[in-house]
């Protein structure tokens, strides 16, 4: 597979910055090469759509455009699931409809961008890592096992749904299941962590409307908590900026404005890796999550 | 098409009487099953054709009632009110009144697209959700919801740079729903945040904020899609 673009997208740039700091840790430690994508802009997130889809494409096809037009690469790599689902859904809007390629391709020249020409596949970080190195890979780079930690795993709806723009998804052993993603499972089980049996994977934490109805979002974030602490988690893995940043704000909303307090921790998967890796917290941004999980993680001898 | 409804009997329809007596018999309060006729003469029918102008509502006709939208929906298990498979029964038969009997829920669709996902008919329900409520909206049948005030918010930030910096898109929100910024869960979140952050990851977020991440090369592009979207929104409501 070789390189990739790496593509951020603005949540790592801002709230999620510990999640973009470990995933080019992590990535540099397993040897992996990846290179910026140029001057980017934003996929549209989950709000732009609503304004009208066609910006929601153009923005993320843009995006794919720069990395094959500017840097001769055919595939994007984004750690956040919003980037990730928007460039996936632009690339199957404009393979399965000729007048949406037109008018991205249309748009790209009145606007002096690059045109995007359905030559470039994004994938998801954990799609990479899988792709790259899979279990076994992982497996022989481990140096600091996680010590059995008990995980449930989240991955959030934009990662999975609607299935329909991941065709790569459910194609039988060794893919990954839109229905019961375990990527991350795979990942975090072989540097040594138990991974719980967890039923809301791919429940929803609200994150559109983490702002605009708060008290929705602090109700579902509390369903996901609640529902990891009965099936006998101490952290809860991310690969999500929306849905890490969701959990921590509603995690404490839950806490200061309806007196629910919950215990679990909640880590990006990159930096539960990181640590297996044998890579320092702080090099992995453990210290800027809002969730403290750093003397959690000393008592069960992680770091 | 006729599917038979959720309880056609509103509260408001059972006939009740403080004081009544009937042929010497007390009945006062509620009478079990009196209730007055209801008849539906509001149809219209273009109404389809007007949801299916909105982004989002192009599939609505495609529905055929299995009920597996509401039957997955992130919504419907909080509140048994929010039911897409209804709004798009009545969107269909053109039963305006109906829906905007729910204009303050409709909104509150959190786009987790596990509707999406399952339908068997690719109606696309997410889509049909905000297509309601802009219909609401543009119509004065509700205010600005919270969601589009954010939407906007957002889409302003990208026109502009092409990016969008959190601290500032969620402040301009706050701003434009007339909010305090020291609520108390964000002061307590803001205080977890600066317990630990590193003074550096510190001044780049406070960079950030004051100058605004840029997409260098973004020149025309933001003019050139709003000159799109406008155009296509004249087109498609004239």
């Amino acid at each position: 597979m070789g390189k990739v673009a790496y593509y951020p997208g603005c949540a790592l740039e801002g709230s999620g910055g510990p999640y973009d700091k470990s995933t080019r840790a992590l990535v540099k430690a397993l040897g992996l090469e990846m290179e910026n994508l140029k001057d980017y802009n934003c996929c549209g997130a989950m709000e732009v759509k609503n304004i009208h889809p066609m910006l929601q494409t153009y923005l993320s096809a843009r995006n794919m455009a720069i990395a094959s037009e500017q840097m001769g690469l055919d595939a994007v790599m984004a750690p956040c699931n919003g980037c990730y689902h928007n460039l996936k859904k632009a690339e199957y809007e404009t393979a399965t409809s000729e007048k949406a390629m037109e008018t991205v391709q249309d748009l790209a020249r009145k606007a002096d961008d690059p045109v995007y020409k359905g030559d470039v596949r994004t994938l998801h970080l954990l799609e990479w890592l899988m792709e790259e190195l899979g279990t076994e890979g992982i497996k022989q780079r481990i140096s600091k096992s996680l010590n059995g930690i008990k995980i449930a795993n989240y991955y959030g709806c934009m990662y999975v749904r609607p299935r329909q723009i991941f065709p790569e998804k459910d194609q039988g052993p060794g893919s990954e299941s839109s229905y019961k993603p375990h990527f991350m499972d795979d990942l975090l089980g072989a540097a040594g962590a138990v991974n719980v049996d967890f039923p809301l994977k791919t429940a929803c934490c609200g994150g559109a409307h983490t702002l605009s109805d708060s008290d929705t979002s602090t109700q579902l974030v509390l369903n996901i908590i609640q529902a990891a602490e009965d099936a006998g988690a101490e952290v809860i893995a991310t690969e999500c900026p929306t849905c890490h940043s969701g959990l921590e704000m509603h995690q404490i909303r839950a806490e200061t404005e309806f007196g629910i307090k919950t215990n679990v921790k909640v880590l990006y998967f990159t930096q539960l890796l990181g640590l297996a890796l044998g890579l320092s917290p702080r090099k992995l941004g453990i210290h800027e999550n809002i969730s403290d999980s750093v003397g959690y993680l000393k008592e069960k001898g992680v770091i | 098409m006729a599917i038979h409804e959720k309880s056609l009997i509103e509260p408001e329809r059972i006939l009740s009487e403080e004081k009544l007596v009937v042929d010497g018999v007390d009945v006062s309060g509620s009478w079990n099953t009196m209730i007055t006729p209801r008849y539906l003469r509001d149809y219209d029918d273009d109404f389809e054709a007007v949801i299916q102008k909105y982004a989002g509502g192009e599939n609505v006709h495609r529905c055929w009632q299995c009920g597996s939208c509401t039957n997955s929906c992130t919504m419907y298990a909080q509140n048994v009110q929010f039911n897409p498979r209804y709004w798009i029964y009545l969107t269909r038969l053109g039963l305006k009144d109906e829906i905007i009997k729910d204009k303050d829920i409709i909104w509150q669709c959190v786009s987790c697209n596990k509707c999406t996902n399952i339908c068997p008919k690719d109606v696309r329900p997410e889509g049909v959700m905000k297509a309601l409520a802009h219909w609401m909206e543009e119509q004065s049948i509700t205010e600005k919801t919270p969601s589009t005030h954010f939407d906007e918010t957002f889409w302003e930030e990208i026109y502009h740079t092409g990016r969008i910096e959190d601290a500032s898109v969620m402040m301009g929100f706050f701003k434009k729903t007339n909010q305090p910024l020291m609520q108390d869960w964000l002061v307590v979140f803001g205080k977890r945040m600066m317990k630990y952050l590193p003074i550096a990851q510190m001044a780049k977020m406070g960079l950030n904020f004051i100058a605004k991440p840029r997409t260098k090369s973004w020149g025309k592009t933001g003019e050139v899609l709003k000159a799109y979207v406008q155009e296509q929104k004249e087109a498609a409501h004239g």
